[in-house]
């Protein structure tokens, strides 16, 4: 395709030739594809695609869209908003800022995904494409369309060779004009309207019924974010948060509250309290990884202490210390306690130690504890944990009369057992939230930092590296084993199994640690994201099954190769991975010339 | 202006057989600037870090106003020694003013409950030391870059940094190790105003130099260290006349690279020969 930008004019004018593009179209056609084809994308939703309703989400009705079909139809949607946009239509332009071609280029192709990928999956599921009506060959060539269209936009460096073109009409455009200062109420709406957005996509992923919805549902999540990203509306978006921090904090917490009463069915909340447990220790293992640069490959098993504990002094009739019976208030600061002191006694002895030697260590210890746990039957060892049937029948809370185990209706919601205790993990995380955010912005939280950036220079300034390492370890052992005393309660019981270094399914030190790099070492939304994400993908991806470790491997891999930094970039880290384009960094001059992209927008 | 700040009493350090420092005996006193030279691989380096408890000297003690130092980094600064690093040792990832704040570590004393709870005196203490980094900040001409990444800025200015971060321990006395290695001569000539500011404010500097017109300027006493041994300490016109001095610099030739700096050593001895009025004005306190 690239043969024909190439073609050398061999009377060439000195002046350079217009840009051009990789389809060869004149511009009108270009756009007129992308707005076309989106609009056709959309409206091909509506059509019957299969003629079965084994497919799930019944794709067979004409006229109503269905699971996927939905998806297809809010993908051909972004892509007509944004080739309106590219007109220059009035009102639409915020969503173009650099006017450059990659968020076209992405919307089309996050449509053409979702689309092709629910063709195929229709004829390899059913066998065959002949269980394909119509419809699904109009939705299958519509999508293609703005595909075609993009590409034919003109683009600056088009014909230096394929791979190159491609990727600059993917690229973000290094510099993009700020935006106009605007009022802080409109500043605050905007990040309304996008928490309330983002509940609902975020809600959505999580009621996916079945595997190739929630495939589907990345495939258009994936793609208009980056689209997002590279028309510069996340950057604009983490000024508005920068300027908003305490409002936008208390905004995510009022979507975490909400989400509960968003649900009709437990089993969403069932899944919303799992992902705030593996968040929230993936967040305390944010402040020894991320925060002290301690690599600690054994941390779940922290988790599994303060489980253990509340296990034991929480009233089960099978726990060996059988009729304690301690309020949940005291069960709790009992599990963070007891990790703590375990925190204590495995990082006093190895702190001492760099880098390697310490994550050797600590995976030796996380996997003794889940090994001891399992022996503690009263066979081989003192009977204390039950071996590997674990503590059974853990009753449920009862805080202030309000019986976690029961459904309650609250102002016309019923908020069923897990929804009840999705609240109360909202309340721990975000007690986990505020020590981490605290302690990380302290003289404690800088001492951390200089450890983790060169550990003489900072002993040299005075830290006593080791103090400050133990206080980090125990400080996240706390945070895990308080986060372990409700999961010993939502859970009903305890078991050593989940308490490995390695597993298809959350929690275990590895996906814990997958999720902290992954969503972002340093931050706080990255954890939470990431683990949001780690949680979802084996749980909706049931048919990957034993591949699934497989897919996240090649997944990390794919991450650390193009954003190493995670998903959602700490400042620092984004610095130290990319060189160049440091955005923040003014040079020389800029502190007195217009302030860079990313500090604009306040 | 005699009372001794830093005592060195026969100081070896030895990795396996080669002993890197041999009985060294130095003092430093309050006020002074001492400048300590000697050829590539002398034990400077190594000497400094015998001071600081970066290594545990095989022999020997070091006292700061007396008390005797444990061989431990942060106990040395938080009794008053603060250095910097041949190699600059900056927390890269760290802006400007977090490099300083984290220099006043020992100064403060907040821990993990006071950074939860954040009680006025957890934000007195942050204010206060917040202060003192800008105040370091301005001493040093970096307060406009505070919130810069220390590893965007240009060389000469890490360098500032680091004695900015050391100077925030509110040292009695300052290390530099080789302050203007790899700077133009208007940057040494800056370090150097920047030395005499620092001796001003009652803080005792103690430098390893290569150039010689930097160090023979500022230092009121020079040491040459020569293959791990105090060979000679005096005022810069004693040693610069001290014959084993130019033996070590000239006659022995080490290998490796003795191009630029020898030169300029040269150089420097020269022009010091022709006018050794010129040298700082010193406290004429041969030892
Ligand atoms: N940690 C160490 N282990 C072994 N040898 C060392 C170590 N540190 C320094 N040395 C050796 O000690 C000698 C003095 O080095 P150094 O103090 O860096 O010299 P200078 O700073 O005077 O150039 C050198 O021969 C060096 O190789
Ligand atoms: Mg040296």
């Amino acid at each position: 395709m690239t043969e024909t930008t190439k073609t050398p004019a061999p009377d060439a004018t000195p002046a350079p030739p217009a840009p051009r593009g990789l389809v060869p179209l004149p511009l009108a056609a270009a756009r007129a594809l992308l707005l076309g084809g989106g609009i056709a994308t959309a409206a091909s939703a509506f059509l019957a695609w299969t003629w079965t309703s084994e497919f799930p989400g019944d794709l067979t009705i004409t006229g109503y869209p269905g699971g996927l079909q939905w998806l297809t139809f809010t993908a051909g949607l972004l892509t007509t908003l944004y080739a309106l946009a590219a007109y220059g239509i009035r009102g639409l332009g915020w969503l173009l800022p650099a006017r450059n071609n990659a968020p076209l280029v992405l919307n089309a192709l996050g449509g053409f995904a979702v689309t092709w990928f629910t063709v195929i999956a229709i004829s390899a599921e059913l066998g065959g494409v002949v269980n394909l009506e119509p419809g699904g060959w109009i939705a299958a060539v519509a999508s293609l369309l703005p595909v075609l269209g993009a590409f034919a936009l003109p683009q600056e460096h088009a014909g230096e060779g394929t791979k190159e073109t491609l990727k600059a009409y993917i690229a973000k455009p290094e510099r993009i004009a700020a935006p106009q200062a605007v009022a802080p109420w409109v500043q605050r709406a905007v990040i309304t309207v996008v928490t309330i957005i983002g509940l609902g996509v975020f809600t959505y992923g999580i009621d996916t019924e079945y595997g190739e919805l929630f495939v589907g549902y990345l495939f258009v999540v994936v793609f208009a974010l980056w689209a997002l990203h590279t028309a510069g509306l996340l950057d604009r978006f983490s000024a508005l948060v920068a300027a908003n921090r305490s409002f936008t904090l208390a905004m995510g917490f009022a979507a975490a509250i909400a989400f509960p009463f968003t649900q009709t069915d437990d089993h969403y909340a069932n899944i919303g309290v799992n992902i705030l447990i593996f968040g929230t220790v993936a967040l305390g293992l944010n402040i020894v990884v991320g925060l002290a640069g301690l690599l600690d490959l054994g941390y779940v098993a922290f988790l599994g202490v303060g489980a253990y504990t509340a296990a034991l002094v929480s009233g089960s009739e099978f726990s060996t210390i059988s009729g304690v019976h301690l309020p949940f208030w005291a069960s709790a600061l009992a599990g963070a306690a007891a990790s703590l002191v375990f925190g204590v006694l495995i990082g006093a002895p190895t702190l001492r130690l760099r880098g390697d030697y310490l994550a050797i260590v600590t995976l030796g210890f996380g996997e003794i504890f889940r090994i001891a746990v399992n022996n503690m039957d009263g066979q081989s060892g003192p009977d204390v944990t039950n071996g590997p049937n674990g503590i059974p029948s853990i009753p449920d809370l009862n805080l202030f009369g309000f019986n976690f185990g029961q459904a309650h209706d609250i102002g016309g919601f019923t908020l069923g057992r897990f929804a009840n205790y999705y609240l109360l993990m909202v309340l721990i995380m975000a007690i986990v939230v505020l020590v981490y955010t605290r302690a990380a912005d302290s003289r404690i939280g800088r001492s951390w930092i200089a450890i983790r950036e060169d550990e003489t220079a900072a002993t040299a300034m005075g830290i006593n590296g080791f103090r400050v390492k133990l206080v980090a370890f125990a400080l996240g052992a706390a945070l895990a084993g308080l986060a372990g005393t409700v999961s010993a309660h939502v859970t009903y019981s305890v078991v050593p199994t989940p308490y490995q270094f390695a597993g298809s399914t959350p929690p275990n030190s590895a996906f814990l640690l997958a999720a902290v790099v992954l969503g972002g070492m340093g931050t706080v939304a990255g954890p939470l994201l990431g683990a949001a994400l780690l949680y979802l993908l084996p749980e909706k991806l049931v048919f990957l099954q034993e591949k699934s470790l497989l897919a996240f491997g090649i997944a990390l891999i794919l991450l650390m190769r193009f954003r190493p930094e995670g998903i959602i970039a700490n400042r620092r880290r984004q610095l130290e991975f990319h060189e160049t384009g440091q955005l923040d960094v003014p040079k020389q001059t800029t502190l007195t010339d217009e302030p860079a992209v990313t500090k604009a927008g306040a | 202006m005699t009372t001794p700040v830093l005592e060195a009493r026969d100081v070896t350090m030895r990795f396996g057989g080669l002993t890197a420092v041999r009985s060294v005996d130095f003092t430093v006193n309050a006020g002074e600037i001492v400048g300590l030279i000697g050829p590539n691989g002398a034990g400077k380096t190594t000497f400094f870090n015998c001071l600081t408890g970066l290594y545990v000297p095989t022999e020997g003690t070091v006292s700061y106003k007396g008390t005797v130092l444990p061989p431990k980094p942060h106990l040395v600064t938080q009794a008053g020694i603060a250095r910097t690093f041949q190699n600059i040792r900056l927390f890269a990832n760290m802006t400007v003013l977090e490099n300083v704040l984290v220099g006043r570590h020992t100064r403060t004393k907040e821990g993990l409950w006071s950074a939860l709870l954040r009680g006025p005196g957890f934000k007195k203490a942050e204010r206060e030391s917040e202060e003192r980094a800008m105040e370091l900040l301005e001493f040093i001409g970096l307060a406009h870059k505070r919130d810069h990444l220390a590893r965007n800025l240009p060389y000469g200015e890490q360098r500032k940094l680091e004695i900015a971060r050391a100077m925030a321990s509110e040292p009695g006395l300052l290390l530099l190790d080789e302050p203007t290695a790899g700077m133009n001569p208007q940057e040494t000539r800056a370090t150097e105003e920047l030395v005499f500011a620092i001796r001003d404010k009652g803080i005792a500097v103690l430098l390893i130099e290569h150039d010689m017109r930097f160090v023979f300027n500022l230092s009121d006493r020079v040491a040459v260290l020569v293959q791990g041994e105090k060979l000679v300490e005096g005022t810069a016109e004693v040693v610069q006349a001290d014959e084993r001095v130019v033996a070590a610099y000239l006659g022995e030739p080490f290998e490796g690279d003795p191009g630029e700096a020898e030169a300029a050593e040269v150089e420097a001895a020269e022009a010091a020969a022709e006018a050794p009025s010129t040298t700082s004005s010193t406290k004429g306190e041969a030892k």
